[in-house]
């Protein structure tokens, strides 16, 4: 306790980034240390993050450190510690894990694992003091595609979600045949502004009737196809008519489904979360359809959609308040379900 | 690179008795290797493998995780998908833009992959596919079945060119 506010330390490692924040009483973030995003390390030796734990490792001591400096506490002050435990990468998580409850051990410290998915949609408790449960929520990233009704802080139940590719990983790769680089959403983003979006005609896959599922692999290959046949016949290619008409296809789809979630569930509340929430084609036309149907939209700030620790802290707090602590036996479950 | 057989893909049904048939002879410590380029059918096949080996429930692109492991089939499949151990370079073109210098891609690939205990999956007890192999071609077991996957002259027909 500080100021008399509980205090959160949430710890996140799935992936690529090693983030460590502190928030006090669930929501108010004090610090929020995301690797790749600040210069100290490449100030000493030069370390870029990338997926292994072993980068994790070289990090996650400084980050804690830098996060408890920043937000003006020490361990001490700490009332509960938070981490995420899958899924993801095991080695990855494994070293937020371990961390997570070494701290917890050498302070005696209450601990609690958090889905991943769970802290993205935790992210928009933060953005929005008012909000909260019952709402929908869409989760759009480079590794899930997910409609996730929320019906408590800890009651969670996927509708639907996607059964071959996860929508980023299809703009990667559609960025990549089009040589626009990565990562790939914010460049089809960018140059498909200066595009038709009705250039090229892809199919759009909606799956059975009442599925919320998607399929997004048809729609890669779709996209070679068309690229190839053009380069075949010799015509030359406008990438921002392909970008434009692919992230069309693409949101078409998102924007139906997430609507028909609304719907079906009556639900008045749509929440955004993951990176792809940051994707102005998905809010513009977003704020448009659920502005028709009375529907109230949320969505993070940019630097709240990407992988961060106080999300983490959010949903490790309301879980704490509902659930009480995880024992020193947790672990970390690269395959964990919602 | 000598074939022992190059086989012609005409549609999906012909990708689904072809991963039917890997199924079927699959063995508990197999590995898998699938090369070939965006669009020619590396996830599709994977997933017509599981269905071979009786797995329930959904084979999405592991591309983000590089792992999923599932086991409600015959023996459980390792499904790596090595796509992003490149990390933010172009696998096929081997240009490294990350600014690592003096570390080649596919050294840096092959350390997250040992990072990731790849080894412990092929000798398992299950079948190892992986997809985008050619990346990681030098961590491969011998004895590894390697399909390279091209596209054909028509639009849905691909070309399976196997080392076995």
């Amino acid at each position: 306790m500080k100021d008399n506010k509980f205090l959160t330390l949430g710890i996140e490692t799935s992936c690529d980034e090693t983030a460590i924040s502190v928030v006090a009483d669930g929501r108010e973030v004090l610090s929020n240390i995301i690797s790749s995003q600040i210069d100290i390390f490449k100030n000493y030796g030069g370390v870029v993050p990338e997926i292994a734990s072993r980068h994790h490792l070289e990090n996650i001591n400084g980050v804690l450190d830098a996060a408890l400096k920043e937000a003006d506490v020490t361990m001490d002050d700490i009332d509960l510690i938070g981490v995420t435990m899958g899924p993801g990468l095991v080695g990855a998580l494994l070293m937020g894990v371990s961390t997570a409850k070494a701290v917890a051990y050498a302070s005696g410290k209450p601990i609690v694992g958090v889905h991943h998915l769970n802290g993205h949609i935790s992210a928009n408790y933060i953005q929005h003091p008012e909000l909260e449960p019952p709402f929908m929520a869409l989760i759009t990233s480079g590794g899930h595609t997910e409609i996730v009704q929320v019906d408590d802080y800890d009651k969670l139940t996927v509708l639907g979600g996607t059964r071959d590719d996860a929508v980023g990983e299809c703009y990667d790769k559609v960025a990549r045949v089009l040589g626009l680089g990565y990562p790939g959403g914010p460049k089809i983003d960018r140059i498909a502004k200066e595009g038709n979006p009705e250039a090229v005609h892809f199919k759009r896959v909606f799956l059975e009737k009442d599925s919320l599922d998607f399929s997004f692999s048809g729609l890669k290959t779709a996209v070679l196809n068309y690229l190839n046949s053009e380069k075949q016949a010799g015509r030359e290619i406008n990438r921002a008519d392909v970008a434009a008409s692919f992230q069309q296809a693409v949101m078409d789809v998102i924007v139906k489904k997430a609507m028909d979630a609304c719907e079906i569930r009556n639900e008045k509340k749509l929440v955004l979360a993951g990176g792809v929430a940051a994707n102005s084609k998905l809010r513009a036309m977003l704020d448009e359809e659920c502005a028709k149907r009375k529907i109230a939209l949320y969505y993070p700030a940019p630097v709240l959609c990407t992988d961060n620790g106080a999300m983490i802290a959010c949903a490790a707090y309301y879980k704490y308040m509902k659930q009480g602590p995880d024992g020193l036996d947790m672990d970390a479950y690269p395959f964990l379900e919602l | 690179m000598e074939f022992k057989r190059i086989v012609t893909i005409e549609n999906e049904e012909e990708t689904r008795a072809f991963g039917m048939e890997l199924a079927k002879n699959a063995v508990p410590g197999q590995v898998i290797a699938l090369m070939g380029d965006l669009g020619t059918g590396k996830t599709a096949l994977t997933r017509y493998i599981a269905e071979g080996l009786g797995i329930t429930g959904r084979i999405s692109s592991p591309t983000f995780t590089i792992v999923k492991e599932y086991h409600s089939g015959r023996i459980p499949l390792y499904h790596f998908d090595v796509y992003r151990l490149a990390g933010d370079n172009d696998i096929l073109s081997g240009q490294d833009i990350s600014g690592e210098e003096g570390r080649p891609i596919r050294e840096r690939a092959m350390d997250e992959l040992f990072n990731i205990g790849a080894d412990e999956y092929f000798d398992g007890d299950g079948l190892t596919v992986i997809e985008w192999a050619d990346l990681i071609e030098e961590a491969l077991p011998e004895d590894a079945l390697k399909i390279y996957m091209e596209y054909g002259e028509k639009e849905d027909q691909r070309i399976y060119k196997c080392t076995f």
